[in-house]
């Protein structure tokens, strides 16, 4: 077995990896420079329960009328074969797409295991990218995979993957509504980075079967509601920077040797569960064990990771926790204790401190001066 | 963001508390602002959920749509919420401020709407489009005041880019704007931690109030989104007992009286933290030029209010043109630097910031010949000459020219610089005499000065070409036919 893999398994313990989606697979670019959170991700630790654990549950709870709604419309584009989705395909970005089939792959004959979709999905797209006549065919849940840190990740989209001229598109239905052609910028980022994961899976496997990676368009067809109502209305999106971001953020991970050698050799974040599913991980020792790795939290995290709120803990009394702008602001330096040390001339500036030291004392002059005899 | 208010943020951790960045508020807080707290339901573009809305802290009005995907309850929401909005706004149109002097006419108010959280600010525009363009004949008809209410709402909204407005505001920006925390940025968008640093409640310090505000339980977050848990646990289940009971009118009754005790349990802490930071803002002396912004604001609102009811107010389209979007974006962006200047002069911690960069300095007058006479040009004109001793660290260029927050109507240019002081040429701001400058309108000798690079003068508008002559770069002149809300917008699908 690869070494790597056998050392990341020992880390994680016992329990099975945790499987990547597409949206764990995105957040991993969100914070690259963060040791803790690549190593974790790399072996497939169960982060939210080592944060529960610990002591620092995360909520990253979805209402069920948000799913509800995501659901309802992705069902509404998808049916009778797509015909809204083609219907859009074809208005709203002039793509000549002649008679179309539609491929279910969800199940494979009452078999729905991983490797199964996925090499079901792989047979039909071979051939597909193979046919050398323009059929359109739409794909409708095809089973992806990735290699992360010498797993596969299966990737279950739910989406629908079609080609025509020649070419493969992802399509990505996400139920936030462009409103007079313009959506929430977050979300639209999010679905952006997520499609990048799928045309890179995609791109992946047909290169297995030895078509070039153009072969799959970077430009995916994003199909949100218009406007209040559930009509759909399709948008392209280029992901080449998104793709170009989640490539090196892929070759970092694998590149964890070096985090681990300077590691101690027993180190794992088992969490050793009792016959009844429960924890008994003691909470300090589990503490010591994640403490061994830098983390490089930044106020970011509290949105993409489970452990922020325990890194937040830890972070507590640094510049970085006030958020990278602050950080910056303060030249770099570490400590709030520093900072203020230095602002009011209590601490001697080390070497490189000194021209921050000298804005720092001005600054705590300056507002001295204005807040005197004020509140 | 500033070496200044990272500094600040420093001293609120160590603190415990949150630090002043200004010395005066800058915003206007009205005496009857309307304070308006938003729930939406999750997943939809924009389907209000409930809404309280109230004049006075103790007079919460709460507004609740029993099935919010229902099209017919969401108007009757709609027109409810309108109701209490509009007879706020026409209230503010009441009476006439005598004291503007000149022919034109200014309200003595202005309707000044505070919601908790940039989010908020986000609800109304969404409520405004969806609800302006509605029709109240034809298909799909509304209540009167639904399309008068989008109307209202998009002009508030337009005003809350406006840098400088108090028409709309939201709490946590306010706040922002005038304390620094311990915590980061991101986190002061939680409108219950933000207040835990600057008023926590007590014994407590900042970063424990901040820690239990984050606790969706004791404070649920202050919308316009809920909490995924709530949602799942308490509100599908009592949004489904109205939905179930719709045959019995007594079960019906019940299972609305549980759904409004349930969301006004989820927005009451916010509206009481919400009036907590309007007496905390009332407590700050206002800054000297806040009140003609509020004078501006009510030059705007007058002017709307008038169009409106003469039917002569422009239309709001769904997107501006390319010339009317530029000559907004420069609008704004003279609004801003003037704000900006505004805030400088009223507030010496705001110009710290200028201070810090070189750009103004504070110092004592050491040397002043006020009877200066330049005959250099045709005429003989009075130009005295101040030294000001600075410990300072200037990086200003002979020549450039400054103004003091004391002497707005005189200018300063700078003659020399050393590195212990700076002689100022003054002009202007002296009165008549060629000779003689007025007492007291040159600095004397011991007196301490701020000389800055800021004004608040005119700055005349940006040139941009006719709609006629749009650039082809700009999509070229756009279609004859002026944009206006037509019937086809009215019946647009909203579900």
């Amino acid at each position: 077995m690869d070494p790597l893999v056998d050392r990341l398994d020992r880390i994680r313990g016992t329990v099975a990896p945790r499987n990547h989606n597409a949206r764990t697979i995105a957040a991993l670019t969100s914070n690259p420079g963060c040791g803790r959170r690549g190593l974790m991700d790399a072996a497939g630790v169960n982060k939210g329960a080592v944060a529960g654990q610990l002591g620092f549950p995360a909520g990253f709870g979805q209402s069920r009328f948000a799913i509800a709604r995501g659901n309802a419309f992705e069902a509404q584009v998808k049916a009778d074969g797509a015909a809204e989705l083609l219907q859009l395909l074809r208005e709203r970005l002039g793509l000549a797409i002649p008679e179309v089939a539609y491929d279910d792959l969800s199940n494979v004959g009452g078999n729905a295991s991983r490797e199964v979709r996925y090499a079901r999905t792989k047979a039909l797209l071979a051939r597909a990218a193979a046919d050398r006549d323009d059929a359109g065919t739409l794909f409708d849940h095809p089973m992806l995979r990735l290699e992360i840190a010498g797993y596969y990740a299966y990737l279950e989209p739910d989406l629908i993957a079609f080609r025509a001229g020649g070419k493969f598109h992802v399509v990505e239905i996400k139920s936030f509504a462009v409103i007079d052609g313009q959506a929430d910028p977050g979300k639209t980022a999010a679905a952006a980075t997520q499609s990048a994961v799928y045309v890179m899976a995609m791109r992946e496997l047909l290169a297995e079967l030895g078509h070039p990676p153009e072969t799959v368009s970077h430009e995916v067809v994003l199909v949100c509601p218009e406007n209040f109502a559930n009509r759909p209305t399709a948008t392209l999106v280029d992901v080449r920077k998104q793709l170009t971001v989640l490539r090196r953020q892929l070759s970092r991970l694998t590149r964890l040797e070096a985090i681990l050698d300077a590691l101690p050799a027993g180190l794992s974040f088992d969490l050793a569960y009792d016959a009844d599913q429960q924890p008994t991980r003691p909470a300090d020792e589990l503490r010591k064990a994640v403490s061994t790795i830098d983390a490089r939290y930044s106020p970011d995290c509290l949105g993409t990771c489970e452990m922020a709120f325990f890194c937040r803990d830890e972070a507590a009394g640094s510049t970085s926790a006030l958020g990278r702008s602050v950080r910056d602001d303060l030249g770099g330096v570490e400590s709030i204790g520093t900072v203020l040390g230095l602002a009011r001339g209590t601490l001697t500036p080390g070497a490189g401190q000194e021209e921050i030291a000298g804005l720092l004392r001005f600054a705590h002059k300056l507002r001295t001066e204005c807040l005197d005899g004020i509140g | 963001m500033s070496i200044l208010t990272a500094l600040a943020r420093a001293e609120a951790v160590e603190s415990g508390r949150a630090q002043p960045l200004t010395t005066v508020r800058h915003t206007h807080i009205a005496e009857r602002p309307l304070v308006l707290v938003p729930l939406s339901l999750a997943g939809e573009a924009a389907a209000p959920l409930a809404a309280i809305v109230g004049t006075e802290p103790d007079q919460p009005r709460l507004l609740v749509v029993a099935n919010p995907r229902d099209r017919t309850q969401r108007f009757d929401f709609v027109a409810e919420l309108a109701r209490v909005v509009l007879s706020y706004v026409d209230g503010c149109a009441r009476s006439v401020d005598t004291g503007a002097g000149g022919t034109k006419l200014r309200y003595a108010e202005a309707p000044q709407v505070i919601v908790p959280n940039r989010g908020g600010i986000e609800f109304v525009r969404l409520l405004g489009r969806s609800t302006r363009f509605r029709r109240p004949f034809g298909p799909y008809p509304v209540h009167r005041t639904v399309p008068i209410l989008g109307q209202w709402l998009t002009f508030l909204r337009e005003r809350a880019d406006h840098p400088g407005s108090s028409m709309l505001l939201a709490m946590t920006e306010v706040l922002g704007n005038h304390w620094a925390t311990g915590q980061s940025g991101l986190e002061d968008a939680n409108l219950a931690a933000l207040l835990g640093w600057i008023d926590p409640p007590g014994g407590l310090d900042g970063a424990a109030a901040a820690a239990l505000a984050e606790d969706p339980l004791r404070s649920p977050p202050a919308g316009p989104s809920t909490d995924p848990t709530f949602d799942n646990e308490i509100l599908a289940p009592a949004l489904a007992a109205v939905a179930r009971s719709d045959s019995d009118d007594f079960a019906r009754e019940r299972a609305l009286a549980a759904l409004t005790a349930a969301v006004a349990d989820q927005m009451r802490p916010t509206w009481d933290l919400t009036w907590q930071a309007v007496r905390l803002l009332r407590g700050r002396p206002a800054g000297a030029s806040v009140e003609a912004r509020w004078a501006m604001d009510r030059d705007v609102f007058t002017m709307y209010h008038m169009a409106l009811a003469e039917g002569t107010a422009l239309p709001q389209p769904r997107r501006d043109s390319a010339v009317a979007a530029a000559g907004r974006l420069d609008r704004l962006e003279r609004e801003q630097a003037r704000y900006d200047a505004q805030r400088a002069l009223d507030d010496p911690l705001v110009m710290a910031e200028f201070r810090l960069s070189g750009e103004a300095f504070t110092g004592t007058v050491v040397a002043a010949s006020p009877n200066r006479v330049d005959t250099s040009g045709k005429k003989a004109a009075l130009r005295p000459h101040i030294t000001v001793q600075t410990e300072d660290p200037v990086r200003l260029e002979p020549g450039a020219l400054l103004v003091s927050p004391a002497r707005l109507a005189q200018q300063a240019m700078v003659v020399s610089v050393s590195s212990v002081d700076v002689v100022l040429e003054l002009s202007k701001g002296m009165g008549r005499s060629t000779k003689q400058p007025a007492p007291g309108s040159v600095p004397e000798v011991g007196e301490r000065v701020t000389y800055g690079p800021v004004t608040d003068a005119y700055q005349p508008p940006g040139r941009f070409p006719s709609r006629d002559d749009t650039p082809w770069t700009h999509g070229g002149p756009p279609p004859a036919v002026e944009y206006g809300p037509s019937d086809n917008d009215a019946a647009e699908d909203w579900s």
